[in-house]
């Protein structure tokens, strides 16, 4: 009953990329405050998308840009999505960026320096990756230490241990499967098509785009039929179909314009799996729902059952792999594996989370919550620089945007809480 | 004695769903000790709170005058700011600042914005001297005993230059040449012309201390004795404190009682905090087969310990004894061997330890049974919206949907989601902690008549009440706890409730030995931190 206690909302927080387990409830005023508060973030984003488009004079959505903004930004979102778990579990990972960058160090001593086959490589870097969380989780699970401390002091670990395995120099240059994996796009394998006045576009790339679109819909009305059938309530057939068709324009105009630049970044094609991979285990797996009770109630789930200890040894394990994913990933980017890669990573990724609706106290956010979350901090970076302005006035930005989010959501609560 | 320095005057005070406090009024005399007893529950903490202003002016509605004056306390500054001070069960001391850094917390003796360290600790020294402490004012206050800290915190009300001084339960953790010393002091006070309110469960040390006693039960003042002028014994107290009706209604119930299912044997638990407690020792317990069992016992018994010890040794160290379910041995180690052995266990603390409150109802019904709702680690959920609206609708929660935060619902209907927590887990065994505590009387009857229901299924529930009434009411047989001990097993026919508070407060004093923490509440808090 407490003030801050939050509403169902967070927990239902919907997003127009993926399915949404729990239906509204409630009457129709209701209803649409509540969707004010699952959309708040989504119409943060599409206004912040629209502020640049108009300020960049539409560079913003030029198809290389859009591109290059999900390049730039895909090892953040890759780090957010492990972020998100453990911060829903209540805690926090503040080493993720030396994780970065001794993952990719250690990728690139075994490519480069050992001509290790890059696939065994990325294999090794990433169990190297989970050995470094299994490291910090028995810490913080089994030995009882807050994980800002273990963290913190990996924070410095992980650097020290990315200086000494690279000297004070970069290891480079990455073979070329690596740097396509973190930098290139999928070939035309269909070749091209015209679009009339946008020119020509690859129809592979258009194709997977239509496969995505459908799909979507078409699990979304199955869930929606199986609730029906189950006699649950569900969203009003307009409302519905609308989101769908607002999140078929979103992704189709993205698809489009990538395929009218150079096809899909692999990056985005391995982003959009693990998104998904992740959504689903958060929404529906008994793991994903271990995590939410641990976060919104340590004893609560202690006292159901809930293997405590091993959750959130799990949860830094797979932050420890992810990091060592974003590391590969970032160091082929860069061509070479550098000494100071990654810093303040762990920052951007923490951001990214309570951007995208995460609480402080825990049990609270999504994984889709937390890539908008990334993703507008990278439209910030992206359109700011566009219009030439100073990094200063970018770190101001992101700064206030940060404070306004997590303002609004504790605002929002407060209201929630004081409204009864 | 018409002086009166206090007058309280129809204090009501509601929480949602529960009055607390119903038109109490208590007027307490200039320099007296003044006792209020009542069961858990009554009421006597919470109009304490509302005296001491922790309970602003306008969350109440009544009167108070202090002095003949009337008060509006909007916190606990203002009510010291008039003399008036509140000890807490819980001391309210830093234990890592020293003695004297603790008496003048709030308060410091400063010029300037500096602090005076030298006037500091000789006016801290001045003042353990008056409470009879030999102790150095610089000394660490986790360097010293816990009835030594109780003295640290007369100090620092006698530095507020105290007027009234209510303790809450200020010899519950004490040993008893502690509490023979603090009760000393407190006789010394008065002689001072320090007016004393006290609240005890030990009717021995009131009926030896006290000058008047006032009794209050399920949030009324039920009368004000006077220990000069009336004959007033341990048994008229009780009597006061319990009542002599059954003002509940149970639901009926035809007993079905069937073999024996969980047998406790010998079980002793030890305080995970302090080293060397014993808080459970050599408890026997039987459950049968369709039987309501009831343990009574009043707060620190060692009731919720207990209860917690067997559901996995989710309390205690060095846990030693039998269990027996069925005429076989189990292995209980951990929350999940309970549950896959049937045990369930509904705490007493709901908020704290039952439910997540920021979840939904559905997710709160399955969290325990969550593995009957997966396949290979995937939730079917609408399965699991089904579940959850099934039991919505067979215990009657109150909510638009299962959707519903159960942070949002009142105490009844929390309360009933962690039943129905549980009895999806389909346990044999459910033990339940204070099942009806801080819910209105009409919810407590349907929790009475789920409870029934549970019996009539053949399984065996064990109720932990520190309402005597209810126990009466719904048990077919009760155990009584005190300090740690089973010390009586009683039939519904042969119980009353002056016969099981006997039993309750049965070597309350000769067992508390030793260093030992008076509420087991506090103890639990500690190890789940």
């Amino acid at each position: 009953m407490s003030a801050t206690a939050p509403t169902n909302a967070d927990l239902a927080v919907s997003g127009p990329g993926l399915g949404d387990p729990s239906p509204s409830a409630g009457g129709p005023g209701r209803r649409l405050s509540v969707n004010l508060r699952q959309s708040g973030i989504y119409v943060a984003f599409a206004l912040i998308v629209l502020l640049f488009s108009v300020l960049t004079d539409g560079a913003l959505l030029q198809p290389q840009n859009i591109s290059n903004i999900i390049v730039q930004n895909s090892y953040i979102l890759i780090l957010a999505i492990g972020m998100i778990l453990i911060i829903i579990a209540g805690h926090i990972d503040l080493s993720a960026g030396s994780v970065v960058a001794v993952t990719g160090a250690v990728a690139a001593v075994l490519m480069v320096e050992h001509d290790v086959p890059w696939p065994l490589a990325l294999l090794i870097t990433l169990v190297v990756g989970g050995l470094i969380g299994a490291w910090q989780g028995f810490w913080i699970a089994y030995f009882g230490i807050p994980a800002f401390i273990v963290t913190l002091a990996g924070m410095l670990l992980f650097r020290a241990l990315t200086l000494t395995v690279l000297g004070n120099q970069g290891i480079g240059p990455f073979p070329d499967p690596v740097r396509t994996l973190a930098n290139g796009f999928t070939e035309g394998y269909l070749g091209n098509i015209g679009l009339g006045p946008l020119g020509g576009a690859d129809l592979f790339s258009l194709l997977v785009g239509i496969a995505a679109v459908v799909g979507f819909a078409a699990v979304q009305w199955r869930g929606r039929m199986a609730r029906l059938g189950y006699h649950q309530t569900v969203e009003p057939l307009p409302l519905f179909v609308l989101k769908i068709v607002v999140a078929a324009v979103v992704v189709m105009t993205v698809i489009v314009q990538l395929a009218r630049f150079k096809n899909l970044p692999w990056v985005l094609v391995l982003l959009a799996a693990l998104i998904l991979a992740y959504s689903l285990v958060t929404s529906r797996a008994v793991f994903g729902r271990q995590i939410y009770a641990v976060g919104g109630n340590l004893q609560a789930a202690t006292l159901s059952g809930v293997k405590v200890k091993s959750v959130i040894f799990w949860i830094f394990v797979n932050m420890g792999v992810l990091a060592a994913l974003a590391g590969v990933i970032f160091a082929g980017r860069l061509n070479q594996a550098g000494p100071t890669a990654g810093g303040s990573f762990e920052l951007d990724a923490i951001a990214a989370a309570f951007i995208g609706g995460a609480a402080v106290q825990g049990g609270v956010g999504k994984v889709v919550g937390a890539i908008t979350g990334g993703l507008i901090m990278g439209v910030i970076n992206n359109g700011m620089s566009l219009i030439g302005a100073p990094s200063e006035q970018v770190m101001l930005v992101k700064g206030v945007v940060l404070l306004a989010a997590v303002a609004f959501d504790v605002w929002t609560k407060r209201r929630a809480g004081a409204s009864r | 004695m018409t002086d009166d320095i206090l007058r309280m005057h129809d204090i009501t005070k509601t929480f949602p769903g529960v009055r607390a406090l119903q038109e109490v009024n208590l007027s307490v005399g200039r320099g007296e000790i003044h006792a209020i007893c009542g069961e858990n529950g009554a009421g006597k903490s919470t109009l304490m709170k509302v005296l001491s202003g922790v309970y602003p002016h306008g969350s109440y509605s009544g009167e108070i005058s202090f002095d003949g004056e009337a008060c509006e306390f909007s916190d606990i500054r203002d009510s010291e700011r008039r003399g008036i001070v509140i000890i807490h069960q819980e001391l309210a001391l830093c234990p890592q600042l020293s003695i004297a850094e603790n008496i003048f917390l709030g308060n410091e003796r400063a010029a300037r914005g500096l602090i005076d360290w030298n006037r500091t600790n000789h006016e801290a020294a001045e003042l353990l001297a008056r409470v009879g402490l030999r102790e150095n004012p610089v000394t660490t206050v986790s360097d010293i005993g816990v009835g030594k800290q109780q003295l640290v915190e007369i100090a620092k009300a006698l530095s507020k230059r105290v007027r009234l001084l209510i303790l809450d339960e200020p010899t519950a953790a004490l040993n008893d040449r502690d509490s023979e010393h603090l009760l000393d002091l407190l006789r010394g006070l008065r002689d001072q012309g320090i007016t004393c309110v006290i609240i005890s469960h030990k009717l021995n040390e009131i009926a030896a201390i006290a000058d008047r006693i006032s009794i209050l039960r399920d949030g009324r003042m039920i009368e004000t004795l006077d220990m000069r002028t009336d004959e007033v014994t341990e048994d008229r107290i009780i009597s006061g404190m319990v009542g002599r009706d059954l003002d509940h209604r149970f639901p009926p119930r035809e007993p079905r009682i069937g073999t024996e299912i969980l047998r406790i044997e010998d079980w002793t638990v030890h305080s995970p905090t302090q080293h060397g407690r014993v808080v459970v020792s050599n408890a026997n317990l039987t459950l049968r087969r369709g039987e309501i069992v009831g343990l009574a016992g009043l707060m620190g018994a060692g009731r919720t310990e207990l209860a917690m010890s067997v559901f996995g040794r989710a309390y205690g160290t060095n846990i030693t004894g039998r269990l027996v379910k069925d005429g076989t041995e189990i292995s209980v180690r951990s929350v999940r061997d309970a549950i896959r052995h049937g045990i369930a266990y509904a705490t007493e603390d709901r908020k704290r330890y039952g439910l997540n409150l920021i979840e939904d109802i559905k997710r709160n019904i399955s969290a325990a049974g969550l593995g009957k709702l997966a396949r290979r680690g995937w939730v079917d959920d609408n399965r699991e919206y089904q579940v959850a609206d099934e039991f919505r609708t067979s215990m009657n929660i109150k909510a638009p949907s299962v959707l519903s935060t159960t942070g949002k619902l009142s105490g009844g209907n929390q309360q009933k989601v962690v039943l129905s927590k549980w009895i999806f887990t389909n346990p044999d065994v459910l033990i339940l902690d204070e099942p009806t505590r801080g819910i209105d009387v009409g919810a407590k009857y349907e929790i009475y008549s789920i409870i029934n229901r549970l019996a009539d299924e053949g399984k065996a529930v064990l109720v932990i009440s520190s309402e005597l009434p209810e126990l009466l009411g719904l048990c077919d047989r009760i155990y009584t706890l005190s300090a740690g001990r089973v010390t009586a097993e009683v039939a519904r026919e042969d119980a009353t409730q002056e016969g099981l508070m006997r039993y309750m407060t049965k070597g309350q004093t000769d067992t508390t030995n030793g260093r030992s923490t008076g509420s087991g509440r506090s103890d639990t808090t500690n190890e789940q931190e």
